[in-house]
């Protein structure tokens, strides 16, 4: 084994060059994925470098895996093979902005905070709330897939990703889409890419439409309910309203919880407008009494004229009224950070919380809420298992196990409530993944549950991106 | 075509639902593009089942596929570029479901986009993707072409709003991908299928977003006197971040073609007008629209009129939206280009356009998606004529050339078809052009289905298989 993993270093050096790569067991280590260690680790610093590692890795038949902040790596299968790390964190310039048209091209290693910072000069910014908010690169988030609360307003990045550069399977640097904002000219390959966790091509830039920033005066809006009822009643009459709130979750019970005791490793980072002035980033403000430890909370920003705050302020008090809410607080740009950083920070924040939680991402129709926030409680208190749960406003809830302390029993039995999460989910015609678990069960378990009836499409996808199969085999899915 | 061939799909979807005397098949071998491409056999079918089974049978007998909507398209997507097989979708056509609650419709492919809308709005909701020709466009169409429209400018055009999709695959397997909800895990099909302009598989199911109708609407007629004022105007409502739902130009050529034929009350004697509207809260449409007056009268607005109730509004949108039937009132034939470019650059743009429409002799008119840099120059000539076609084709391409020069694309809402096929290299590299037919392949891989589009014949870079059983129709008229 060391003579195989030291050959490779050997042969990747005679080819590559020393400077761009490293094969000593600790730097090796930091790239581990679900345990696996790369025998290798590539930083390239152009697409061409990159280019030539993967011709070299096709030639090998050697397996890559791309990554940036290495803050999400624990999504995704188990690889079936990693020789080689590839840390795009090199590839870090603004590529090209044109704050007059709104678009952005930036290279894939490129931190977001970094980017929003020079998008707020101009007052706009990319609207990717995402977790591990200070350390997390732009090609990372685009290739986990993971969401943001304002998605809600803005969408997910396949509704403002407009172009990517990435290199193939063959090594060979290709693009799809463009640098405008309207563009149907051949295939929608980039929207691919989103979610693909490295599997399908190296990404090494990427091209968005920008947003203004939310204006000066952006307000939060906190309101408690006893039951969850309370809060879906309050969600429905705002999704049934003519509001567009920036964000918009529910937040159990025993998220509130671990909201109220922790603050984010990740510092604060300023994302709105109104932030801007603060440029030292710094840890969160404690939340306060907004997050009551024991009610369900539905939490949303806005932002506008002081017309449309009023107007927001109005409309949703009535409604958290008739929603017979148990408290509701308006929060101004000072105290909102300190929430609104903290929902961007769940998944990090759980994971903190317990390293062996079990995060469930799920997609159903929000009419589904009520029957399934019942069912997923029961599954769990049957596991005798903590849970905790946020529910964005369109039908995306993240659900979470958190076994405390983990053990053999208590993996059993969250292995046994995730069989019964799929089996729930996939009933009610959504979907479910799982997002991040404990190694043990991440290697027994394929994270989507039963294959979907598109997995022969997939695979054909990937085939085609990825002919011999190099690019993180295995990470996406137990069939390739 | 030979008639045991016919009688076959006659047996399989009744001789009802398939044509095949040229008298017939005429109908069927132009869009709205200035291409032609003749089927040898159209067939209406009903049933996913129905698609599929047609499918096989053109397998079988290794006949081309080709689907098509209402024909409305600018780009030849929905001709039979080499004869073969059409399926006619227009008998599709249900609306198989409303889901008021999550805003989600399910519809077949058949459906006219705006019956959808006609049919969601008792429920305050409405389908947002609205091409000039949505009272007859059909929502497959959409699909297939990733069609836009004015309003996509504030809500995205039609791959932002489609969350699930039905598809016969060319060897006729049935497959759904997406869900109701849209997240799915995985790779986004959706969003690949969405777009490919039926070169890899056939949509006979779509569920999509509907969205709910704003409580406030202003519309704005801002009226300029040079191309250049109104075209800055956009530039600066742009760069301040005002997001207008709509940001439409006409320039002084084409308003006076289109009030000379709708009389929507366009001031005759103005060089441009931009048709502006702004949605949302009645709080934040007030300052929106005071916003964009206090811009254009920065650009030296000659007026800015707010309309003043529905009608008026409905009179503007009008003007717009049948610009190009007023346009066929002045030349027999008219060539759409549907360039994109960075609306930094408009002024320019704008101006280049004007010195190619000199240089080769032509009144080039320009009614666009100005909010998004979705260019839509209208060169006006005789088919006939074939000189003349030629040099319309070549201004053309000169227009092209110079979008993709300022870094922006062939086609913002049409697609690529079998019109722009050819300039395909402008933007894509043999690389490009590799991978995405390794994608086309995974899914078409003998070609049967629409052969001939996105890809260019011309050798070196993507050459695309097209079989050539069938030589109907000409190219070119």
């Amino acid at each position: 084994m060391m003579n195989g993993s030291s050959s490779i270093a050997a042969r990747l050096e005679s080819a590559l060059g020393p400077t761009q790569m490293v094969s000593d067991a600790a730097t090796c280590a930091n790239y581990a994925v679900d345990e696996m260690i790369p025998s290798a680790v590539a930083k390239p610093s152009s697409p061409e470098e990159v280019a030539e590692l993967v011709r070299f890795a096709a030639r090998e038949k050697l397996a890559l895996i791309p990554s940036g902040a290495r803050t999400k790596l624990r999504i995704g299968m188990t690889p079936a093979r990693y020789d080689i790390a590839l840390d795009m964190s090199a590839l870090n310039k603004i590529a090209h902005y044109d704050p007059g048209d709104l678009t952005l091209g930036v290279d894939a290693g490129t931190p977001i905070a970094k980017l929003n910072a020079t998008l707020l000069e101009h007052q706009q910014f990319l609207p990717l709330l995402v977790p591990w908010y200070s350390l997390t690169t732009i090609g990372g988030t685009i290739a986990s897939g993971i969401d943001s609360p304002l998605r809600q307003f803005y969408g997910t990045a396949r509704d403002f990703l407009i172009g990517a550069e990435f290199i193939d399977g063959t090594g060979k640097l290709c693009k799809s889409g463009g640098r405008v904002v309207k563009n149907v000219t051949g295939y929608d390959l980039h929207k691919l890419l989103i979610g693909s966790l490295g599997t399908l091509a190296v990404i090494t830039r990427l091209n968005f439409r920008t947003f203004p920033a939310p204006l000066a005066g952006s307000r939060g809006f906190v309101a408690s309910f006893p039951n969850a009822e309370g809060a879906l009643t309050l969600r429905r009459a705002v999704a049934q309203s003519s509001l567009t709130p920036l964000t918009f979750d529910i937040v159990s019970p025993a998220l509130a919880q671990v909201f109220s005791s922790r603050t984010p490793a990740t510092l604060e980072t300023a994302v709105f407008a109104d932030e801007n002035r603060n440029t030292n980033p710094s840890s969160l403000q404690p939340v306060g009494e907004w997050f009551r430890p024991h009610e369900w909370q539905l939490c949303a920003a806005f932002a506008g004229t002081p017309e449309v705050l009023d107007r927001y302020v109005r409309d949703l008090r009535r409604f958290a009224t008739e929603s017979c809410a148990a408290s509701l607080a308006f929060l101004d740009e000072a105290a909102r950070p300190a929430v609104w950083g903290r929902l961007r920070e769940t998944l990090s924040l759980l994971l903190e919380f317990s390293a062996d939680a079990t995060v469930f991402k799920i997609s159903v129709l929000p009419s589904q809420y009520g029957a399934l926030f019942i069912s997923l409680r029961q599954i769990a208190d049957q596991a005798g298992l903590p849970h905790a749960l946020v529910a964005r406003g369109g039908g995306t809830i993240y659900f979470t196990l958190l076994p405390v302390p983990a053990n053999d029993e208590t993996t059993r039995r969250v292995a046994q409530a995730a069989t019964q999460i799929f089996q729930l989910i996939s009933a009610a015609d959504g979907d479910a993944t799982l997002l991040f678990a404990p190694p043990a069960l991440n290697v027994s378990a394929n994270i989507r549950g039963s294959s979907r009836s598109d997995s022969a499409l997939m695979r054909k996808l990937k085939s085609a991106f990825d002919p011999q199969n190099i690019f993180a085999p295995g990470r996406f899915s137990g069939l390739f | 075509m030979n008639s045991s061939l016919i009688r076959e799909f006659e047996d399989s979807v009744g001789t009802a639902s398939v044509l095949y005397r040229p008298e017939d098949l005429l109908l069927y071998e132009y869009d709205g593009s200035v291409e032609k491409g003749r089927p040898d056999l159209v067939v209406f079918p009903t049933t996913t089942e129905q698609v599929s089974h047609i499918v096989k049978l053109a397998a079988k007998h290794r006949l081309p596929v080709v689907g098509r909507g209402a024909g409305t398209g600018l780009s030849g997507g929905a001709l039979a570029r080499t004869g073969g097989v059409m399926l006619v979708f227009a008998r599709m056509n249900c609306i198989l479901e409303l889901d008021v609650e999550n805003r989600r419709a399910v519809v077949q492919p058949g459906v006219v986009n705006y019956e959808l809308t006609c049919a969601a709005e008792p429920h305050g909701l409405y389908f947002a993707p609205d091409p000039s020709s949505w009272k007859s466009c059909t929502i497959g169409g959409n699909v297939a072409e990733n069609a836009g429209g004015p309003h996509t400018l504030a809500y995205g055009v039609t791959t932002n709003h489609v969350t699930a999709l039905e598809l016969v695959l060319p060897d006729g397997e049935i497959v759904r991908v997406g869900s109701k909800q849209g997240d799915t895990p995985g790779y986004d099909l959706t969003g690949l299928f969405v777009g490919s302009e039926g070169t890899l598989a056939l949509v006979t199911e779509i569920t999509v977003k509907l969205a709910r109708k704003p409580e406030a609407v202003k519309t704005l007629l801002a009226i300029f006197d040079t191309v250049d004022d109104a075209a800055e105007t956009v530039v600066d409502i742009t760069a301040r971040a005002i997001t207008p739902s709509a940001c439409e130009m006409l320039d002084g050529w084409t308003l006076r073609a289109v009030e000379d034929y709708i009389h929507v009350g366009f001031p005759m004697d103005s060089a441009a007008v931009l048709l502006i509207e702004v949605e949302g809260l009645t709080e934040t449409v007030g300052a929106q629209a005071a916003a964009i007056i206090e811009v254009s009268n920065a650009h030296h607005a000659r007026e800015v009129r707010v309309a003043r109730d529905n009608a008026e509004r409905e009179l503007l949108w009008k003007g717009r939206k049948n610009a190009f039937g007023a346009l066929g009132r002045l030349a027999p034939s008219n060539y759409v280009l549907d360039g994109v470019i960075p609306r930094s650059k408009l002024p320019q743009a704008l101006r280049r356009i004007q010195k190619v429409g000199e240089q080769y002799g032509f009144q080039i008119g320009n009614i666009f998606h100005a909010g998004d840099g979705n260019l839509h120059p209208i060169v006006l000539f005789d088919p006939r004529d074939r000189k003349q076609f030629e040099r319309a084709l070549q201004a053309a391409a000169e227009i092209i050339r110079y979008c993709v020069e300022v870094g922006g694309a062939l086609t913002g809402e049409h697609g690529v078809g079998m019109e722009k096929s050819e300039l395909m290299p402008l933007l894509f590299s043999d690389a490009d052009f590799d991978l995405m037919r390794r994608v086309h392949d995974a899914f078409n891989p003998d070609s049967s289905l629409n052969p001939g589009k996105i890809f260019p014949l011309s050798k070196g870079c993507g050459e695309i298989r097209v079989h050539s059983q069938s030589s109907t129709a000409p190219l070119r008229p």
